[in-house]
């Protein structure tokens, strides 16, 4: 079917780098891992070790806000990456009807509260805070965020592995492309808990959890110019027919990534047995390459996010031509995107089945 | 097109034992005995008294044993719209499912034990991975031999009615020629509790569109739908039970909770839905509310139905069927389309068994009794808390 330019029009970010995409982006360039901190577990004196946002300062003023009072970290994450995409003016995005549609993507959500909850009900439910629950809910951060933008429009809220994210950008892609929306957030995020660190632990002990946000603003633009969705592939889940590295290497060869003077963003961790299925894949990769959890930590969704903010934030620089994101999750999924300087005078692709792809 | 549906509610497992439930009106309510409520306002549920055996699937015994109990229920439920539907084992197919909790209880254990002395890791990891919704989809992949992209919605309690709307549109815009959508929910002690806390739960009986309701009740259970292009459906000679052929889907932002009180966003969806099958309020010859039981929601859910349907209101059936089997969160959307399919394909409508006295703004007829019809077109409500508002609209075939 044919498919209108898929254009990122901003993007954002909150990493232990810091508040906006600027700081991630340095963060990237001095390429130094960013110090780790301990974080109190249940089990005393064994801290477990973490990167946190750092306390902005001053406080974002979108937290004055009735709905953002008294949301959790990944609320306020959240909020302040999508508004850093969509940059000064957030209310001409629903000018005159226009329909802002809003993709949020987490994998641990709201688990801050979630834990406080249920611990208030295991001491006694009868005092367990009705202002707590509505919170835990994965899909209070976008609510919120709608609520903060005035938009009506659709709004999903994915779960899944890391490699959700991309499914993400492709959904929006899908849903401008038939005209559902106008504009589209797409926004991952996670947020800190012991929890969390405590189970990510069990399975590397090497692995730094990490926190944060990613948003990109994606809308439709038959000849406009910019930066481009180029491509997503198609999801490859793992299973007993294809394991992890299988998945990867096909999420690899369906990408085919032009070479020349493309930056590869991956989602290695400096976690070897988890690294081993994306290295491999990549392994004939001749380009540069970037791996934002390397110094951020290993944040999930956020940082499947960042990746992409990353690769938009290269192409823009005019550094590169292009940019291939890599995500290769955890426990579900690899896929893969591409995004590119747009040349006016490209003409119209097409999209593959199940996939975003323009080219 | 949907040639097969599988569904697991309290009323039991599977269609038959359901369509004879929600047919004669049958009401599955009971004490909970999943976890502690001796603490809480609320003691009952529609808790699902789940087979002790799964179907015979791909799942390893090892694998099976891991599964919690919403991923039983997704598999029950899964298994069956597959065999229905005559499917064999392929490539490329999307599963999009909706849930709020996914292996939640597994999460719950997860923490239970971590914060208890001497804090080992014993059983951690798998509960750590099972808890985890793309886990439970992996699971039915493998159980029923298929592969194919993972969309996992969490909108809350339009979370199953969004994955089939969901699926509905990749089939509408070409990206697939069949895909397996539904919804699923375990009863949990932290959502439980949440509700309790919320004072949303009835402390006497769940009563929609009663003017004496004081609150909802919670249920559990799954539904699926295996959906195809009519195209695909007619190749295969596949038997074909009913038909998607509108969705809406529409933010509320008035409030994380609470509706907006005149139902904007619940009349918007319904409009929409209305406007993709490009039917009117005239043509809608029943209506599954999303009817929890509380006062705020079905104060604004009628106020936006009787916008809605205008003229037709007055003659146009409504019920809601978490009378019956509780408010299944993210399965409700799943559950209450299939029940629709089931009264389409069966020429009957289910009742709001447990009305007594109609909320006098309903300007619509409340059916408290069971009743044989054969309508053409059935529309289905759910709306979740952070204003996620879903409308499906589902036709009879033949």
């Amino acid at each position: 079917m044919g498919m209108s330019r898929i254009i990122v029009k901003g993007a954002g970010a909150v990493s232990p780098a810091g508040w906006g995409a600027a700081a991630l982006t340095n963060a990237l360039e001095r390429g130094t891992p960013l110090p780790i901190e301990g974080l109190a577990g249940p089990a005393p004196g064994r801290p477990l070790r973490v990167r946190r946002v750092p306390v902005a300062n001053p406080k974002p003023a979108f937290t004055a806000h009735p709905r953002l009072r008294r949301t959790s970290p990944i609320g306020q994450f959240a909020v302040a990456a999508a508004l850093e995409a969509i940059g000064p003016e957030p209310g001409r995005l629903t000018e005159n009807g226009a329909r802002l549609g809003i993709v949020y993507c987490s994998m641990a959500g709201c688990v801050n509260f979630s834990r406080r909850f249920y611990d208030e009900t295991l001491k006694n439910p009868s005092t367990a805070s009705p202002v707590i629950f509505p919170e835990t809910v994965f899909n209070s951060p976008a609510s919120h965020l709608g609520a903060l933008l005035g938009t009506q429009a659709i709004d999903y809220t994915l779960v899944g592995d890391p490699g959700t994210f991309l499914q993400g950008v492709a959904l929006a892609a899908g849903w401008l492309d038939s005209g559902r929306v106008d504009n589209c957030l797409v926004i991952g995020a996670e947020e800190l808990d012991w929890l969390v660190a405590n189970a990510a632990e069990m399975f590397h002990s090497e692995s730094i959890v990490g926190e944060g946000a990613g948003a990109l603003l994606l809308c439709g633009s038959a000849n406009g110019c910019g930066i481009e969705l180029q491509a997503v592939t198609s999801s490859y889940p793992f299973s007993s027919k294809l394991q992890r590295a299988a998945a990867a290497i096909k999420a690899r060869d369906e990408a085919r990534p032009d070479v020349q003077n493309t930056l590869l963003c991956d989602s290695t961790q400096a976690v070897a047995r988890l690294d081993s299925d994306e290295i491999a894949a990549w392994s004939d990769w001749p380009g540069p390459r970037i791996s934002p959890k390397r110094i951020c930590g290993e944040s999930f969704m956020a940082a499947a996010a960042w990746q992409c903010v990353a690769a938009v934030q290269a192409v823009a620089s005019g550094r590169f031509a292009s940019a291939q994101v890599s995500v290769v999750g955890c426990n579900q999924q690899a896929i893969a995107a591409r995004f590119g300087k747009q040349n006016s005078d490209e003409g119209r692709g097409t999209r593959d089945e199940g996939s975003a792809r323009v080219d | 097109m949907i040639t097969g549906a599988g569904i697991v509610t309290s009323l039991g497992t599977g269609w038959a034992e359901n369509a004879g439930g929600f047919r004669l009106g049958r009401t599955a309510f009971g004490p909970v005995t999943l976890f502690d409520v001796s603490g809480q306002r609320v003691k009952v549920a529609a808790q699902v008294n789940l087979p002790n055996e799964l179907p015979p699937t791909r799942l390893s015994r090892r694998s099976q044993q891991r599964m919690d109990r919403a991923a039983r229920l997704l598999l029950h439920a899964g298994h069956e719209a597959w065999t229905q539907a005559g499917w064999e084992p392929m490539e490329g197919l999307p599963l999009v499912l909706g849930t709020t909790g996914g292996g939640m209880s597994l999460g719950e254990a997860l923490y239970r034990q971590a914060i208890q002395p001497p804090y080992g890791h014993r059983g951690q990891p798998a509960r750590v991975v099972h808890y985890q919704p793309q886990r439970q989809a992996l699971d039915l992949q493998e159980a029923l031999g298929f592969v194919g992209p993972i969309t996992i919605i969490a909108n809350a309690c339009a979370s199953g009615a969004n994955a089939i709307g969901h699926a509905w549109e990749l089939l509408r815009h070409g990206q697939a020629q069949r895909v397996l959508a539904g919804g699923y929910e375990g009863l949990s002690q932290l959502i439980y509790s949440g509700f309790d806390s919320l004072q949303a739960l009835s402390p006497t009986q769940c009563r929609p569109f009663d003017a004496h309701r004081d609150g909802l009740a919670l249920g559990e259970g799954a539904a699926v739908v295996a959906l195809e292009t009519l195209e695909s459906a007619s190749r295969r000679h596949a038997q074909i039970l009913g038909e998607i052929v509108g969705y809406g889907a529409v933010s509320d932002t008035h409030h994380l909770t609470q509706p907006h009180p005149q139902g904007e966003a619940a009349w918007a969806a319904m409009t929409a839905a209305c406007q993709n099958a490009r039917v009117s309020p005239e043509e809608i010859g029943y209506v599954n509310a999303h009817g929890t039981g509380t006062p705020l929601n079905d104060s604004a859910e009628a106020a936006a139905l009787n916008r809605w349907a205008g003229s037709r209101a007055k003659t146009l059936p409504v019920s809601s069927t978490k009378a019956s089997v509780g408010h299944l969160l993210g399965a409700a959307g799943a559950v209450e389309a299939v029940i629709c399919l089931m009264a389409l394909y069966e020429h009957w409508l289910p009742p709001t068994s447990t009305l007594s006295t109609p909320e006098p703004a309903c300007a619509f007829p409340i059916l408290s009794r069971p009743m044989d019809a054969k309508v053409e077109y059935a529309l289905t409500n759910s709306f979740g808390f952070g204003g996620a508002n879903a409308s499906l609209i589902l036709r009879r075939w033949g």
